[in-house]
């Protein structure tokens, strides 16, 4: 795949061994939280590499560790044991280079500041002149349709439309990695399907890697190069599947209706209750 | 939905303005009319013509009373908000400050009010200093809980941002704790009312509402110990209300805070 080149203040802060590296590189992460009630096994031989450029979903079902893993790579938290890296330097320079944008399950945003305000939180604390800021914000306003609601708070907002400020706040920096954890999950079926476009559209512009965490087996399949299954207590991954799909870049609302999506969203499935067909008994939506 | 609300709003003031009325009239006719010693417990009517023909001198005293409330209560919560930031962002600074106030909460601070009036005969200040005290207090208590309700997921983007720690608690953290402060004001202005009169009790300057009162009291003149106290009411009344105000507003615009 292609990766083209965007300027970006982020990229020209980072060493040139940086493009060659993979956006992501995990090796046997293992991550344990001590809790009152004893330890939690979060994680468990977690290896993974997500190539520059590269579209990877995490998919499983809820305490599997995927927000975990998330996090693990956001520098928010750390590994118990094993090794992590992101554009080749370890998890914590990256997030102090700010090397990505991330949007958290919650929307997070600040309700005493504007939406505008919101979007350009990040351009303002690492100091990018107001003209400049506003020009983006607006771009990205117009980016999740909500150019009219900039002066809006977000209480004024209904959900979706606040994750919309959320997913828009996360790519204002234009970062090379972009980490969301189920960013879609408060927009209705509509909305969803025009954000997923729409995102494919921004990471094949900017040549961004992304982190997408989902519960949701088409979207998976819809937006990425490869889909990892997870499944929990510890959570691992259990299979890794190649999504042998159009490239991402050509993928439209015509993809949907296409035999090899349904083929792909047959193969996930089974990679998520698979292993034992038999006996599990879990439903197959 | 509208006209639901309205009621409900007018009902919220017009019901205890109506009770307040009957209470009143229950008074007055008690007093009045059935005949329960009018030299100890004036009627409605004595107190009110007495609060209009000394007008002028209540408003003085209100006056001199509301300075000292004000001055306690401003400098009381500008302590108040310094100590908390100080006590939130400082470990030893929190583990000093922390039992002085919790020693102050319980302690009735006008109680200091002989005292100080005798280290400070004849000035203002002691009035000021019990009423800064007392507005200390509650103003320090609820702003550092206010330090400590930021959210976890803009802490966790703060982190992801590599914020510095001046950064942190300019985005996040005072604009968290700003309505809190207003709380704390709120309850701190009335305390600082009562405080500064109550300490006008024992002594100092008589010319404020406190010392009106208990000069009026002792010499028996009970109408206009009972002008002065009505006054009073409508003293603490005027600061409660407008730090409640302040409040409302500080949470519809807390946009302004964040800078
Ligand atoms: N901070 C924490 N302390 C203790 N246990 C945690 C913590 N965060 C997550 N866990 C546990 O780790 C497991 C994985 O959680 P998570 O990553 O949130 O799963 P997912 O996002 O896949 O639903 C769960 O069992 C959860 O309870
Ligand atoms: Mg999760």
């Amino acid at each position: 795949m292609s990766t083209p080149h965007t300027t970006s203040p982020a990229r020209e802060q980072s060493p040139p061994a940086g493009d060659s590296a993979p956006a992501v590189a995990a090796a046997h992460i293992e991550k344990i939280f001590p809790t009152s009630g004893g330890e939690v096994h979060a994680l468990s031989d977690i290896s993974l590499s997500v190539r520059p450029g590269e579209f990877v979903s995490l998919i499983g079902p809820s305490g599997c560790g995927k927000s975990t893993l998330m996090r693990l790579i956001a520098d928010l938290d750390q590994p118990s044991s094993g090794e992590l890296q992101v554009f080749g330097k370890d998890a914590r320079q990256a997030r102090r280079d700010q090397d990505y944008g991330i949007a958290f399950q919650k929307a997070g945003l600040l309700p005493w500041r504007t939406v505008s305000d919101n979007i350009g939180l990040p351009l303002q604390l690492h100091g990018v002149s107001s003209a400049q800021r506003k020009a983006r914000v607006q771009g990205l306003l117009e980016m999740v349709s909500l150019e009219d609601f900039g002066d809006h708070h977000p209480d004024q907002l209904s959900g979706g439309m606040q994750q919309r400020v959320a997913i828009a706040r996360s790519l204002a920096e234009k970062p090379r990695l972009l980490l969301m954890d189920e960013p879609f999950g408060a927009l209705d079926e509509m909305t969803r399907e025009r954000m997923q476009t729409e995102l494919l559209r921004i990471c094949t512009e900017t040549g961004a890697s992304v982190v997408f965490v989902t519960h949701s087996i088409p979207e998976a399949v819809y937006l990425s190069d490869r889909v990892v299954v997870m499944s929990p207590r510890p959570g691992r991954i259990s299979e890794v599947v190649d999504m042998e799909l159009e490239d991402p870049a050509a993928r439209g609302d015509d993809l949907r209706e296409d035999a090899s999506y349904f083929r792909m969203i047959t193969a996930v499935r089974e990679a998520l209750h698979g292993g034992a067909p038999s006996g599990r008994g879990v439903e197959t939506r | 939905m509208e006209t639901t609300t309205t009621t409900t709003t007018a009902g919220r003031i017009l019901a205890p303005i109506a009770l307040g009325l009957l209470g009143l009239a229950v008074w007055q006719i008690l007093v009045g009319v059935v005949g329960v010693s009018g030299y100890l417990l004036p009627t409605p009517m004595a107190i009110f013509s007495e609060a209009q023909q000394f007008s002028d001198s209540i408003v003085e005293a209100g006056l001199i009373t509301g300075w000292n409330s004000l001055v306690g209560l401003v400098a009381g919560s500008l302590l108040g908000v310094v100590f908390a930031a100080l006590a939130a962002s400082l470990k030893p600074v929190h583990d000093m400050v922390n039992p002085f106030v919790a020693a102050l909460a319980v302690i009735p601070i006008v109680a200091l009010a002989p005292i100080l009036n005798t280290m400070f005969g004849t000035t203002e200040f002691p009035r000021q200093a019990i009423a800064g005290l007392a507005s200390f207090v509650p103003v320090f208590v609820s702003t550092l809980r206010g330090l400590r309700q930021t959210n976890p997921e803009h802490r966790d983007l703060m982190r992801s941002y590599a914020a510095s720690g001046v950064q942190v608690f300019r985005t996040i953290t005072l604009p968290t704790a700003v309505p809190y402060v207003f709380t704390g004001v709120r309850i701190a202005s009335s305390l600082a009312v009562i405080s500064a009169l109550v300490a006008e009790y024992f002594g100092g300057p008589r010319g404020g509402l406190g010392g009106i009162i208990s000069t009026a009291a002792a010499s028996s003149q009970y109408p206009r110990a009972w002008a002065y106290v009505l006054a009073s009411i409508v003293l603490g009344l005027l600061f409660y209300l407008t730090t409640l105000a302040l409040e409302r507003l500080a949470n519809r615009s807390r946009a302004a805070a964040a800078g």
